[in-house]
Formats: structure tokens, C-alpha cells, sequence
């Protein structure tokens, strides 16, 4: 198993969002976290990525606990938020190459295939604000492309997409399982991926723990 | 075309960060503008307001000066993290896998490099306002160069905590401007020496020893700060 969660509670404002909830992902896998508004499926991704300390049980990444391997479990790990991580005042290249190279990295050519193939060709140098929500949350799928990361987690990945769009990004969520990833998601839009999906439901969950 | 992976090492990956924060500035450039202009038109009140007579200005200049210059950074701190915090940046900063002390230090530095060092190169002009003695002016910009990138970093811990705050202009200045003032007393003690004819090599010693102080332990408490805030 590479990443690992065990006996995970989460409380929130007196609510408890789960408890006692273990799963484990292994390479080539996809894991869909279902829930009702409010069920804490952001909350869940968010403590799995490291940006919300508010819980208590164990998170592994290949057997050791990621609070004692910070860096090399973020080097493995790419993160899409609800927020996009894209400055509006800057282009998508200065977007993505300030991302490249806090992931210690420079690819100026993979930079313009990625946006090429998330079809801004000719938007490499417009500033952000200039565009439309979608093709900022383009520019912000691109990083997708450029993440060298076995373990995905994505928040929502389809909001604001068109049709084509959606199917793409499936086409490549199935993608990266067969190619050895692994890839945790929620989202409310019905799934149509050539690969198995396990589902986590977070509102039974609460029941089964009762 | 065809992939040109280079693998960057972390000084490259800190002028990236440098680089980013230079092209903001270039791309808003209100947020660098806006605080030196209250700077200058801060200082230029106090002969407004005062009266003309030289000898009462120059006797108030260094404080006046070291004051709205202190002022003048804790308003340019507001634009530090705000644009990261909403558009989600600060979340990847966060997980970057590179040393966030680093990446913080050289988001501070490009944030002074934008609005501190231009702050101290304005300082003549505003000496010359306010009937600054000659001697004071060699003395005032050093104790400048070497508190303001402190008065930076005391103020980055400040905004790390109120980010998350829609208005976090009065609490930012409730708790940073206390801390600020160790750099004040002896950033206007400097110049109030090389007026008298005092050396000034001692205090501006200590102000260097405070931008030390603050460079090693700031960027811990900025990081976690932040770590708290996108929480």
C-alpha cells in the first residue's frame, strides 16, 4: 500500500465529521470520496495533502507517517484545491513556471505542450484575468500535466469544465491509474472512467461507526 | 517539441520565487507605489502642520522620518500574502517540496526589494523637507537599509496570522507595530548620535544584530503562521 490512512477522526466546530475511518490506496488505483454537502470530503482531501492539521489517527506514505516526511511526501503529491493557484495578473506561462520551479524543476517546452494540450494555444502570454473561468481552470489542470506525482488528490476537478473537457480529464485520471498512480477524488458529476473506482462514502460511514 | 526537463537546484528555485514576486509588483503596481506615496506625503504634513522653523524640524526629522517609514512598511505588508491566500497560491507554496524557510525568505526580500529599498532611497529628498543637518543623512539611510527589511519580516509574521481576515489592517498594526519598537528606538537613536557628534557604529551594530535575529527566526514563525491561516 503507498498511502495509508488509519483510525482518522476529524472534528469541526463540536461536529464530528468522521471517525475511526481507515482505507489505503495502492498504485493503479482510484478512490472517489462521496458525501452530501457538508460532509467533510474537502476537510478529509485537506488533512490527506498536509493543509489542515485538525485531526488525529495516522496518514502513511509508503509505511512511514507523512508528518515525518514532509518534503519527500510532497514531492509525490499533487494537490488541486477548490482555489485555482493561478495569479489572474500573470500569464500561464509565469503561472506555471513558478510551479515548475517550486517543484525544483525547469521545462519551458512541457510548459507549452501541457497548455497545447488543454488547447490554450495562443493564450501562453495573455494574462490571466483575460480569460474565461474555464480556461483558467485549464491553466490550473495544466499543472496535472506537468506534476511528476504518483499520488494525485483532487478536489472537485471537474467544476466549471465543459463536456469535453470532463471527458478529457477522465481520459486522463484513467490514464495515470493504468501508468502506476493512484488518485483520490470527490466530485458530484457521475464518474464514467475505463478503469475500477472504489468509493468512500463519508455520510454511511458515520452511521457504520455509531 | 520536446521536453527539456532541468532539474534546478534551491537557489534557482529561490530566484524563481524572487522573480515571481518582481513581475507582481510590476503587474499591480499600486501596491509598491501607494505606501511610498503616503510616505512622502506623510512627512511633508509635519512642515505643514509644525510650522517652518528649522531648527524645531530638524530636531523632530529622525523621528518623524523612522516613524512613517515604520507606518509606510506595515501599509505595504498588506499586499504580501493577500493575493496568494485567495487565489489558493499559498496552499502549493505550502506543499512545495522545497524548504519553505527559503521560499518565504525570498518572498520577503523581493517584497523589499519593491517597497523598502525604494522607502530609503526616497529619504533624502524628505531630510531636505524636514532641514535634516548634513550629518544626519549618511546615518539615517544606513539605519534605514538595515531596519526596514527587519521591520519586513515583522511585519510578514503579522500578515501571515490576519491573511485569513477580510479587514486585518488595525490588528496588523496592534501586533506588529509593538514589536517594531526596539528597531525604532535605536534606527532614530542612530541618527540623533551622528548629530551630536556620537559614533554611530555601535547602534547601527545592533540594528544589524536585530535584522539578524529576525532572518534566522522569522521565516519559522511566518511559516507557521501561514500553515494556521489557510487552515
Amino acid at each position: 500500500m503507498m498511502f495509508a490512512a488509519t483510525n482518522l477522526f476529524c472534528e469541526r466546530d463540536e461536529r464530528v465529521l468522521f471517525s475511526h475511518l481507515d482505507f489505503s490506496i495502492a498504485a493503479g488505483e482510484v478512490l472517489q470520496v462521496q458525501g452530501a454537502n457538508g460532509s467533510g470530503k474537502t476537510t478529509l482531501l485537506r488533512i490527506l495533502c498536509g493543509l489542515n492539521p485538525d485531526y488525529s489517527g495516522e496518514i502513511s506514505w509508503a509505511g512511514q507517517d507523512v508528518q515525518n516526511i514532509r518534503e519527500t511526501f510532497n514531492r509525490h503529491m499533487f494537490y488541486l484545491g477548490h482555489s485555482p493557484a493561478i495569479n489572474k495578473t500573470l500569464t500561464p506561462l509565469q503561472n506555471l513556471r513558478w510551479y515548475c520551479a517550486s517543484h525544483g524543476f525547469s521545462d519551458d517546452a512541457a510548459i507549452f505542450m501541457a497548455l497545447a494540450e488543454l488547447g490554450l494555444v495562443g493564450y501562453e502570454n495573455i494574462p490571466c484575468y483575460q480569460m474565461s473561468a474555464g480556461q483558467q481552470r485549464r491553466v490550473s489542470l495544466a499543472r496535472l500535466l506537468l506534476a511528476q506525482a504518483q499520488l494525485w488528490i483532487l478536489d472537485e476537478p471537474f467544476t466549471a469544465l465543459d463536456k469535453q473537457g470532463v471527458t478529457e480529464l477522465e481520459g486522463r485520471i484513467a490514464a495515470k491509474a493504468k501508468a502506476g498512480g493512484a488518485i483520490i477524488l470527490t466530485t458530484h458529476h457521475a464518474l464514467q472512467l475505463n478503469c475500477p473506482v472504489r468509493v468512500i462514502n463519508l455520510d454511511t460511514l458515520i452511521g457504520a461507526a455509531k | 517539441m520536446k521536453s527539456q526537463r532541468r532539474t534546478l537546484n534551491t537557489t534557482a528555485c529561490l530566484c524563481a520565487g524572487l522573480q515571481r514576486e518582481l513581475l507582481l509588483a510590476l503587474r499591480s503596481p499600486g501596491n509598491t507605489i501607494n505606501p511610498l506615496m503616503f510616505f512622502i506625503i506623510a512627512v511633508s504634513l509635519f512642515p505643514l502642520g509644525g510650522g517652518a522653523d528649522t531648527a524645531y524640524l530638524s530636531s523632530i526629522a529622525p523621528g518623524v522620518i523612522w516613524v512613517t517609514a515604520l507606518l509606510a512598511v506595515m501599509l505595504s505588508m498588506e499586499s504580501l500574502f493577500r493575493s496568494d491566500y485567495e487565489d489558493g497560491s499559498l496552499e502549493q507554496l505550502l506543499l512545495s517540496p522545497q524548504p519553505l524557510y527559503f521560499q518565504l525568505l525570498a518572498k520577503v526580500f523581493g517584497h523589499w526589494l519593491v517597497t523598502g529599498l525604494p522607502l530609503v532611497l526616497l529619504t533624502p529628498l524628505l531630510g531636505l523637507m524636514l532641514s535634516l543637518p548634513v550629518a544626519g543623512y549618511m546615518p539615517l539611510m544606513l539605519g534605514l537599509l538595515l531596519g526596514t527589511p527587519t521591520l519586513n519580516l515583522i511585519g510578514a509574521i503579522g500578515m501571515a496570522l490576519t491573511v485569513g481576515l477580510s479587514r486585518s489592517g488595525l490588528l496588523l498594526a496592534v501586533l506588529v507595530l509593538p514589536l517594531s519598537i526596539p528597531v525604532l528606538v535605536f534606527g532614530a537613536g542612530v541618527v540623533d548620535a551622528a548629530l551630536n557628534g556620537l559614533p554611530v557604529a555601535g547602534l547601527l551594530a545592533v540594528l544589524g544584530a536585530i535584522l539578524a535575529l529576525a532572518l534566522s527566526l522569522a521565516p519559522l514563525a511566518i511559516g507557521a503562521a501561514l500553515r494556521i491561516s489557510v487552515n
